[in-house]
């Protein structure tokens, strides 16, 4: 018998042999399976190309699914808790979906390709819970993660390298719609979407054609400052965002041990996503329970006075005298963008809403010794950077 | 007539910021700028045809992120993008390059001298003990060291406190270091040459005194003491210019309902009864408010503006006296696209960074001996960068901006004005010093804008073009900065405040002076102040 023996060590994605051309840190970690780079020359020169020129992100090792069949629309709109019949084909959804406790499995992008044809691209794995809630409907559930490369290409000038790589048209692509080009002879499929909050796009094509995009994608961005970047200055941009990231700002749900240790959408301020008016889909009971009576966690983004990040911080409601505990920070960065100390936490309610004022403990050496400060936070509701540029249709050259 | 809670002089990024915090603290302000645009020496314009200039400074390490947070200026648009590194082309074909990376900084400094490349720890520990004395200081008003009263004894005694903390030896050298001359500073740690030019370019930059001239260490201190995102030492570009900070300033200036007058220059501050009542206008209009706060430097404040009768005697000749000499110029060029520099590796981060082209410190010696002597360096040191290979929004994509800073280049030539020949040829200096290392370079020039010292002081008023509105020697620093007894922003006449480069901390765009001074305004208005601390660093 023939055996097919599995891969070991670690995978490499279409573009792996781009990005080791380009890296001088060899500095790599793994995501799934595959090594992705920490950062290629300096974490902090990458996270500028987000903000003030292209960035490049390979983002192959996302999760992803076709979804087809006739289906296709009453199954995902039973799974996810947003109305998916508002999303018309070439347009996206981020989402989540819940188990029938109304607690968070994942978040992530459905685009909608096609009339009744779908990609699903999540962080984690999901086919078991998709095959088992695919029971009764006619649908096809494909699991396309290596055949299909992902590339994030973020930044003021994105639309501009774009443009200049011969991607007519884009110019009319509002934030969350998708496109399809040709791409010597291959589909290219293009949407305005993104983890940086900055304008960008990201661009998916099959595994063969993935060096000979980044190839017309470089010729095209070298003279609009285009970079490669790593997964650190990725994740700057991603808080200033106002992002969630799993395993970080939530735990999904079929993965925790402990009880309590799983979140619902309410409790992860992704109400807006919690469509109550359609039709059933899953977590729908709790949830509605879970409005009426209360959450028990809040979701909060904070503005911390100062500028020592906050890395895992406790939050407390008062900075002395009876000093609850009644959070912590789960995401933390120094925004150089905002100067501002931002972070992302959870906190008990009824504390934490927007407006409100509370404390952070920070930690932080200096020179070996260990210094403590409680910096005053207030919540903020709205993403820390959301530049008018994000938006604009058709884009600015810059 | 309408009077206003407070009329600012000068749309400078320091007269912006003063009228930023006090309106942000609900007082009615107006900012009166002469020309028809603002920003003073933190300016971008397009002088050529879809090329963006920033005419005078270029880079930005200085401004404080406290002011640039509490005005919330990133939503005014402001973006300032670090860049890493620098490079020193040699005569003899080589270059030495400073990178951004310690490791790849530790291997070049070795290829010239291992103990060099080892001393560097040793020097950045020392500097950055320095730096650290000065950069707390920053956002506070400088304690007078004659005044009893609580505050300034307080600052004093915190002062005082920052000092004895360093330790004894650290407390004797920095009496030296306040004091020395950057080459002296220098020859503590390196051997090398070029090593030693490259460092001491910080100590002169604006300076009227060369790299063996007392006092010049502290200026490299300035040089030094900003940071981007906590970076000390590192600087960056803004994006669209340094335009962009003044213009963000004052975003922030108008939402908090703030006015903005350009074209309105003014003429003389009025003086009744020993208070400013107001201003004149160069058009004869007049405005008047409940206070002044004069912007532009302490010369042209108390010399030009104002009638020598309203001032003590005393004071005014400090004025006249204080330091204010012109020794810098600028040549920006529009340039076709990208020249190559063939002393280094093609693709090399060192493009990104600022580019000299001087080796040896005697070269930089001589380059002042030709200021001495009333003449523009005819081997000058130049700081060139090319912002457009960080920032692509300064010239159309693949076409390049670059900014020359020229060390050293007098007020006026022999004591008279510039004549025209002779502007050409301090621009020819320049662009012939850099041709020597790149081939293409000359072919490849569409424009190009030569600015003396006195351009500097026919454009934006600083008198004879200094670029700190006086020079940074221990004599006129802190307490001392612009006049003993007059460091905290007042002036003798009531109701008459000054806010610019010539006040406590200095020159450079770092909004502090700007800053400071709104909140001693504040505090005598016995307003609310909206002027943020200093980050602190323990
Ligand atoms: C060539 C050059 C290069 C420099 N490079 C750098 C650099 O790269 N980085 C850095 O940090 N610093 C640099 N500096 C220093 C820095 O730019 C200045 O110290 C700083 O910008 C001064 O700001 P200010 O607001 O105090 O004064 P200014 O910018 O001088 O503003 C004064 C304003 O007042 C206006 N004005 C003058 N007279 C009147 C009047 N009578 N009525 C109304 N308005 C009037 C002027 O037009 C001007 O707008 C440079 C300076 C120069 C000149």
């Amino acid at each position: 018998m023939s055996v097919q023996h599995v891969p070991l060590g670690r995978l490499r994605t279409p573009f792996y042999e781009r990005m080791v051309k380009l890296d001088t840190l060899n500095t790599w970690h793994e995501w799934k399976g595959y090594s992705t780079p920490d950062a290629l020359y300096c974490a902090e020169t990458e996270y500028f190309a987000i903000r003030n020129a292209t960035a490049v992100f390979d983002l192959s090792p996302m999760t992803k699914y076709r979804i087809t069949g006739p289906d296709s629309l009453a199954y995902l709109n039973r799974l996810v808790t947003r109305d998916m019949a508002k999303v018309k084909p070439g347009r996206v959804a981020y989402a989540v979906w819940c188990d029938d406790l109304g607690q968070v499995l994942d978040d992530g992008t459905i685009f909608h390709l096609r009339e009744g044809e779908y990609r699903l691209c999540s962080q984690e794995r999901h086919y078991d819970w998709l095959i088992t809630s695919a029971i009764g409907f006619d649908v096809t559930v494909t699991e396309e993660t290596a055949d299909i490369a992902g590339l994030a290409v973020q930044g003021p000038t994105s639309y501009s390298v774009l443009s200049a790589m011969g991607l007519d048209g884009l110019g009319e692509l509002k934030v969350f719609g998708l496109m399809h080009f040709d791409f010597e002879g291959t589909e290219l499929m293009v949407s305005r979407t993104g983890f940086t909050g900055d304008l960008g796009y990201e661009l998916w094509i099959t595994a063969d054609k993935a060096e000979a995009l980044w190839d017309a994608l470089f010729a095209a961005g070298q003279i609009f400052g285009i970079r490669a970047i790593g997964v650190h200055a990725l994740e700057m941009s991603r808080v200033e965002a106002g992002y969630l990231a799993a395993y970080q700002d939530f735990l999904p749900a079929k993965a925790t041990v402990r009880n309590g240790r799983t979140r619902s959408p309410l409790e992860l301020g992704l109400e807006w996503l919690v469509d109550f008016k359609k039709p059933n889909f899953n977590g729908r009971r709790a949830l509605a329970e879970e409005k009426r009576r209360g959450s028990t966690w809040r979701l909060v983004k904070l503005d911390i006075e100062g500028n020592k990040a906050a890395h895992h911080s406790y939050i407390y409601e008062k900075s002395k005298n009876n000093r609850k505990e009644i959070g912590f920070i789960t995401s933390a960065v120094w925004s150089p963008i905002c100067k501002q100390n931002i972070a992302i936490g959870t906190v008990k309610m009824p504390h934490g809403a927007p407006g409100s004022t509370v404390w952070v403990e920070i930690y932080y050496q200096r020179e070996m010794h260990w210094n403590r400060a409680m910096a005053k936070a207030i919540v903020v509701d709205k993403p820390f950077w959301f530049p008018p540029r994000r938006s604009a249709t058709p884009p600015g050259p810059y | 007539m309408k009077t206003y809670d407070a009329i600012i002089i000068g749309a400078g990024h320091n007269g912006l910021t003063t009228a930023a915090f006090l309106a942000k603290a609900g007082l009615d302000v107006v900012c009166l700028e002469k020309n028809e645009y603002i920003g003073g020496a933190t300016v971008s314009r397009e002088m050529y045809k879809g090329w963006l200039y920033s005419s005078c400074s270029y880079v930005c390490s200085l401004l404080r992120p406290e002011i640039y947070r509490a005005l919330e200026l990133h939503k005014h648009g402001l973006q300032v993008t670090p860049f890493g590194g620098s490079c020193q082309f040699m005569e003899n074909g080589d270059y030495f390059g400073s990178y951004h990376d310690p490791e790849e900084a530790y291997r070049e400094m070795a290829r010239f001298s291992r103990r060099d490349a080892d001393a560097y720890e040793r020097y950045s520990a020392d500097t950055m003990r320095q730096c650290r004395l000065v950069r707390d200081n920053l956002l506070r008003t400088a304690p007078d060291p004659t005044s009893f009263k609580p505050k300034d004894l307080m600052g004093l005694a915190e002062l005082g406190l920052k000092f004895m903390d360093m330790g004894e030896d650290a407390m004797y050298e920095t009496i030296r270091f306040w004091t020395m001359s950057v080459a002296e500073y220098l020859d503590q740690y390196f051997e090398t040459d070029v090593i030693k030019t490259t460092k001491s370019g910080s100590g002169i930059i604006g300076t009227a005194l060369g790299v063996y001239s007392p006092g010049t260490a502290y200026v490299l201190l300035h040089h030094y003491m900003g940071d981007v995102d906590g970076n000390v030492g590192t600087w960056g570009v803004a994006r669209g210019g340094m335009g962009a900070i003044a213009d963000s300033i004052a975003g922030a200036l108008q939402t908090y309902g703030g006015e903005l007058r350009a074209k309105a220059g003014v003429e003389k501050i009025i003086v009744k009864n020993g208070r400013a009542t107001g201003v004149a206008l160069e058009s004869g209009e007049e405005i008047s408010a409940r206070l002044v706060v004069s912007a532009i430097d302490v010369k042209q404040t108390f010399l030009d503006r104002m009638d020598k009768s309203d001032l003590p005697e005393d004071f005014y000749n400090r004025v006249v006296n204080f330091k204010i000499r012109g020794s810098s110029g600028k040549v920006n060029i529009a340039l076709d696209g990208m020249p190559t520099f063939p002393a280094i590796p093609k693709g090399s981060t060192l493009y990104h960074g600022d580019m000299h082209f001087i080796d040896s410190m005697e070269r930089m010696e001589r380059a002042f001996d030709d200021w001495k002597a009333g003449t523009w360096s005819k081997d000058p040191y130049i700081d060139m960068l090319i912002p457009t290979l960080t920032d692509p929004t300064m010239a159309p994509p693949g076409k390049h901006f670059m900014s020359c800073f020229v060390q050293y280049c007098p007020y006026q030539i022999d004591g008279r004005a510039w004549t025209e020949p002779e502007r050409e040829a301090f621009g020819q200096t320049v662009i012939d010093q850099i041709a020597n290392y790149s081939p293409d370079f000359k072919s490849l020039i569409l424009h190009y804008e030569v600015r003396t010292p006195e351009d500097i002081e026919n454009q934006i008023g600083i008198t004879e073009g200094n670029i700190f509105h006086g020079e940074l020697t221990m004599d006129q620093l802190l307490f001392n900065r612009p006049v003993p007894g007059y460091a905290q922003y007042r002036s003798p006449v009531s109701g008459l405040y000054m806010c610019g480069s010539s006040t406590h901390p200095g020159g450079g765009v770092m909004s502090a002076p700007g800053a400071n001074a709104a909140r001693e305004i504040l505090a005598d208005l016995r307003r609310t102040n909206t002027v943020p601390e200093n980050f602190g660093d323990d």
